[in-house]
């Protein structure tokens, strides 16, 4: 189980006796700070009680209170459990001070925040749309905000329901499409927004010169379709003959109204969906789900359903870092034989995945207390042979293969260098984190599930450079196989479920954050329930999205041939970064 | 296509040139040229690109039937895989690498995404099936489909391809070949050719 989000020593309403109260609601738990007291309390939370690590910011709109919250978690780096602030403000002037100066992690999330629930974070230095494009109309995660196939608050629709009236949204919507418009809205006197406020905020840098010559700085665009940005993203970038001076991420190109949608549906309707965030570890996503509406829920998982998630969600790790590993290699000009191998390998996996779950790719197995069924017959020998025979033989194989290429090497070693404070400051998550030196990894800092169980090492390296975080992927597919093998060894028999299957499951009203060390890093759901059959607030912290903050920085001073393979070593996966 | 129904000429050709002669008809040739080497725009969505990239990997290898050479570049490419969800800021940039594939050119629906919207269909920011922008050859089912069923359909458009006759083929009539007008992304997206019914909506009010 996830363990509590307190610190026992820690008091911050007698630091702070004014601006700061408990969080007293049924079912919530941390601070709640007044927002002109927000920067002052972070600042001595980050340099008095050593939470230096800001993972997850997210927003919730309690209507009825006609109030926006903003919820965040802390951590510290040298493990333990989180805190939780939150901050509370008026629907109507929703503004917030930002953390930029404290936290400079933040920076996505604000912004997400701002695009998506309309929250106004002042003093950000760059508050623009991030998932949506500037001009869209209105923030629509506020619960009043309603698209054009809007059917009703909450699933199942009572209008397909129980006769099953289906019926094709087009045919109901004005313009028999997915889309409306403002009543005022007249497109030929409309001029488009354009793209002044990404172009603007890129170019807002140091301009420093030391040749004395003086040289025209250009604008290049990568993407939204270039084959080595791993699917629609898009980099913003200018250019000082072949040097960044400065470079913005654009994403947002895959954004499919994820929460929007999760609030929406019931809470096991969901499942599936999160299959589709990182859409490589679909077990990992749905492992940091069930266990944050265990959490809310207060049930156990029997001991072999334990297992079972443990060698999935490792396997999945397994898979993922191969995917990776051989993308990467594709990105810096071993085009596609690398990948052949990785991929070969990841296909075994995947058949492991197809036979318990019955699909390759989104396999929707977990559920709140337990899983959704039980291991086949002849599955554990197959993932046996995997773990202890053919991957640990093939994961040296490539290493030989790879790792000490010459042009590899000369392109990766200290370039793209993130480092241990940088990597922190900026709430780099996972790998990203490891390889700059900071051994941080959620199964040992706060362990949840069965892992305090296994005997394995947290993979770090030291330089932070592009080739570590390349190399330490190979490091972390050892540790998941030692797990893995411990795992298949140890594991009972038993019912793989508390209690009957449930379609509907009842949540009480609280709120919880479950998380769990996913390939990519932190992977924390933010749930909030109102004791209704769909949970009020759904909210996702995606690793892929906040690694991303780093991006920037990272590249600056870099060439541009090195921006993809920077990105590369990075991993991410487009439908967690965009959701 | 089988080599006996290439050359099938339906004439008696002397047993001494056998070997070296064929006799066939215009479309069979160049339908077989076409279908035996489509080259993909190298493209990925979302979830159905890696299924895609599976479909490529040596287990299921599309190259057995002519794909293997994705094109990074849309002017290199024949076929459109539109392998995943279509967003609505997307969607100017797919119409837009379209517009830029020469003919003749075909596009494939990979997924309940493209097909339809998929799962995330009633959302504010994603697109309810690519055929809502551009015309689609060739549907394939599945979230996302296997990479069976993904060569399933690509053996489908094979087929398609067999039946055209390039007397007909679009790209040999008269005159140009309109290019498919590219919606905006103004408070929601603004199909063009809505625009009428928009302004109208708004005069109304
Ligand atoms: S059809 Fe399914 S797998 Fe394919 S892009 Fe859509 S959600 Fe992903």
């Amino acid at each position: 189980m996830v363990t509590p989000a307190q610190a026992p020593t820690l008091d911050l309403v007698t630091r702070f006796p004014e601006g700061v109260v408990a969080d007293e609601r049924e079912g919530y738990e941390g601070y709640l700070v007044a927002a002109d007291k927000l920067v002052e309390v972070a600042t001595a939370l980050r340099d008095e009680f050593g939470f230096d690590y800001l993972s997850s910011v997210s927003g919730v709109d309690y209507i009825a209170e006609e109030m926006l919250e903003v919820v965040y978690h802390a951590y510290k780096t040298i493990g333990g459990p989180g805190l939780v602030f939150k901050v509370q403000v008026a629907r109507k002037k929703a503004e917030v001070p930002s953390l930029m100066d404290v936290y400079p992690g933040v920076d996505f999330q604000e912004r997400e925040a701002w695009d998506l629930m309309g929250i106004n974070f002042l003093g950000h230095p760059d508050l623009r749309r991030i998932l949506l494009w500037e001009g869209f109309e209105g923030h629509p995660l506020r619960k009043d905000w309603k698209e054009a196939y809007y059917e009703a608050d909450v699933k199942p629709f009572k209008s397909r329901w129980p006769e099953g009236n289906f019926f094709r949204s087009e045919e109901k919507a004005t313009y028999q499409a997915n889309v409306q418009y403002p009543d005022k809205f007249d497109p030929e006197k409309w001029v488009p927004e354009g793209e002044d406020a990404l172009y603007g905020a890129l170019a807002k840098y140091e301009d420093v010169d030391n040749t004395g010559l003086k040289t025209d700085h250009i604008t290049i665009n990568l993407g939204p379709q270039h084959p080595s940005t791993h699917g629609v993203f898009r980099i913003a970038t200018i250019l000082d003959g072949e040097t960044i001076v400065s470079l913005k991420p654009v994403m947002g190109y895959l954004h499919r109204n994820h929460e929007k949608i999760g609030e929406r549906n019931t809470y096991l309707q969901n499942m599936p969906f999160t299959d589709r965030l990182d859409y490589l570890s679909s077990m990992s996503n749905n492992f940091g789900y069930a266990l944050a509406v265990e959490k809310l829920m207060n049930i156990e998982v029997p001991e072999r359903a334990e297992y079972i998630r443990v060698i999935m969600a490792e396997m999945t790790r397994v898979q993922n870092h191969l995917f990776a590993i051989g993308m990467f290699l594709n990105d810096i000009g071993a085009f596609f034989t690398p990948s052949l191998y990785a991929i070969e390998e990841r296909e075994l996996v995947l058949d492991i995945f197809e036979i318990v779950s019955g699909s390759r790719m989104m396999c929707n197995y977990f559920r709140f207390g337990g899983l959704a069924r039980d291991l086949p017959a002849g599955s554990l020998e197959m993932i046996k042979g995997l773990a202890f025979e053919r991957l640990p033989r093939r994961v040296d194989e490539m290493d030989r293969f790879l790792s000490d290429n010459e042009i590899l090497r000369s392109r990766c070693v200290g370039q793209g260098v993130l480092s241990a404070e940088d990597a922190i400051k900026y709430a780099a998550a996972g790998p990203m984190l490891r390889a700059s030196g900071v051994p941080y990894d959620i199964r040992r800092a706060d362990p949840y599930s069965i892992y305090d169980r296994f005997d394995f090492d947290v993979a770090v390296r030291y330089n932070g450079d592009i080739y570590d975080r390349y190399i330490i992927r190979m490091d972390e597919i050892r540790q998941s196989l030692r797990i893995i093998q411990q795992a298949v060894e140890q594991i009972p028999e038993g019912p793989i479920q508390t209690g009957k299957p449930q379609y509907q499951v009842r949540v009480p009203a609280g709120e919880a954050y479950g998380r769990v060390e996913g390939p990519k890093g932190e992977l924390g759901f933010y749930v909030v329930s109102d004791g209704k059959p769909n949970p009020y607030r759904y909210h996702v912290r995606a690793p892929s999205f906040i690694n991303l903050t780093a991006f920037g920085p990272m590249c600056t001073g870099l060439k541009i041939a090195d921006v993809v393979a920077v990105l590369g070593s990075i991993d991410i996966v487009l439908g967690e970064t965009d959701r | 296509m089988e080599n006996k129904d290439l050359n099938s000429p339906g004439y008696e050709i002397p047993d001494d040139i056998k070997g070296s002669v064929s006799i066939t008809s215009i479309d069979r040739i160049y339908n077989w040229g076409r279908r035996s080497s489509i080259w993909p725009l190298m493209f990925g969505l979302a979830c159905c690109a890696i299924e895609m990239i599976c479909t490529a990997a040596s287990r299921y290898d599309f190259s057995r039937f002519g794909m293997e050479v994705m094109r990074p570049s849309p002017r290199q490419a024949d076929m459109m895989l539109v392998s995943g969800t279509v967003t609505k800021k997307m969607a100017p940039t797919i119409v837009r690498l379209y517009n830029q594939m020469p003919e003749p050119k075909y596009v494939v629906a990979m997924g309940a995404c493209a097909s339809g919207g998929g799962p995330f269909k009633e959302g504010y920011s994603v697109v309810s099936g690519v055929d809502k922008l551009i015309p689609v050859d060739v549907y394939i089912p599945g979230c996302p489909p296997t990479p069976q069923a993904l060569i399933n359909g690509l053996i489908k458009l094979q087929e398609l391809i067999d039946t055209q006759s390039i007397k007909k083929v679009r790209w040999y009539q008269k005159g140009e070949l309109a290019a498919v007008p590219i919606p905006i992304l103004g408070p929601d997206l603004i199909y063009q050719r809505d625009i009428p019914a928009i302004s109208d909506a708004k005069k109304e009010a």
